[in-house]
């Protein structure tokens, strides 16, 4: 049998369960609101935040892969290109840009120009230095981590 | 008559973590599927070792007399297989259905642990309902 073409983000998200992206947005802001209140320490929200990411990410993963069918990526910069146009849209419904590649390749931004995440958040003053969608970098950390170790 | 004899899942790091048979001959206790399916963990790894081909990402189809077996392996490493009669139809697609049922039922189900053997009743119930209307759609053409 033939592989699979891949599905392109929107075909995936089409297809896909959604949840209220309210809910969505508020059940984060939750979330990061009472870690505040636990931990009060901005670092130690931060590393908790990735921490909760990477386990999303590892079991996001298979997900995405048995979801959109895309085969093994030749280079990190078409891995950054389907996270950002794939990935995204596929779980956040929105695509991300990639910018700002250094000389070698190695490291690239994501820009997220609109993240549901983030919706009616203002962060105060007393909460300088924190990632408050520092899930989302674990939870790439975590997907592309699963990725590496197989053949 | 059942096509499919027994459908196996290994973790990436060898263990077996799921075994279902449904054939009336082959069945194997506890020991012998845990043996086979690190015998087929290393074979499969090995395959890739001894490939002419470049780029070979291992065995998916092993053909002998009295059975067939499809292998699918993900791009994290796990496989899934399936035992089945020789000549059956459409494995492969059956294998990515079970897949998506794994990606579902067994890792969004918070409280399992992964590489751990799957114990999700959700998961078996969907996987028995997939089965079965592989099954209906055989007898059907």
């Amino acid at each position: 049998m033939a592989p699979l073409p891949p599905r392109s983000g929107d075909a995936v998200f089409a297809n896909i369960e959604r949840v209220n992206a309210e809910l969505f947005s508020l059940t984060y802001g939750a979330i990061v609101r009472q870690l505040l209140t636990d931990l009060e320490e901005v670092d130690e929200v931060n590393k908790q935040l990735d921490q909760m990411g990477y386990n999303i990410g590892v079991r996001l993963i298979d997900e995405f892969l048995a979801k959109s069918n895309v085969s093994r990526c030749a280079d990190f910069k078409e891995t950054a290109d389907v996270i950002a146009k794939v990935g995204f849209k596929m779980f956040l419904g929105v695509t991300a840009s990639v910018t700002n590649w250094d000389a070698d390749g190695m490291s690239c931004s994501l820009i997220l120009e609109d993240n549901p995440l983030v919706d009616f958040v203002e962060l105060p003053d007393t909460c300088q230095g924190l990632y408050y969608c520092n899930i989302l970098s674990g939870v790439i950390r975590g997907a592309l981590e699963m990725l590496c170790t197989s053949y | 008559m059942a096509s499919i004899y027994s459908l196996f899942i290994i973790s990436k790091s060898g263990g077996l973590i799921f075994y279902k048979d449904y054939g009336s001959s082959g069945r194997m206790d506890t020991n012998d599927s845990l043996r086979l399916a690190s015998l087929w963990h290393s074979m499969h790894a090995i395959s890739q070792q001894l490939s002419p081909t470049t780029g070979c990402t291992g065995i998916e189809l092993l053909q002998a007399d009295t059975f067939d077996l499809h292998c699918f392996q993900s791009l994290t490493g796990t496989k899934f297989f399936v035992v089945c009669e020789p000549g059956a139809q459409h494995m492969e697609s059956l294998l990515k259905v079970i897949y998506e049922l794994y990606t579902d039922y067994v890792l969004k189900n918070p409280f399992y642990e992964m590489e751990m053997p799957i114990r999700c009743e959700l998961f078996d119930l969907n996987l028995s309902q997939a089965i079965q209307k592989d099954r209906v759609a055989l007898l059907g053409r």
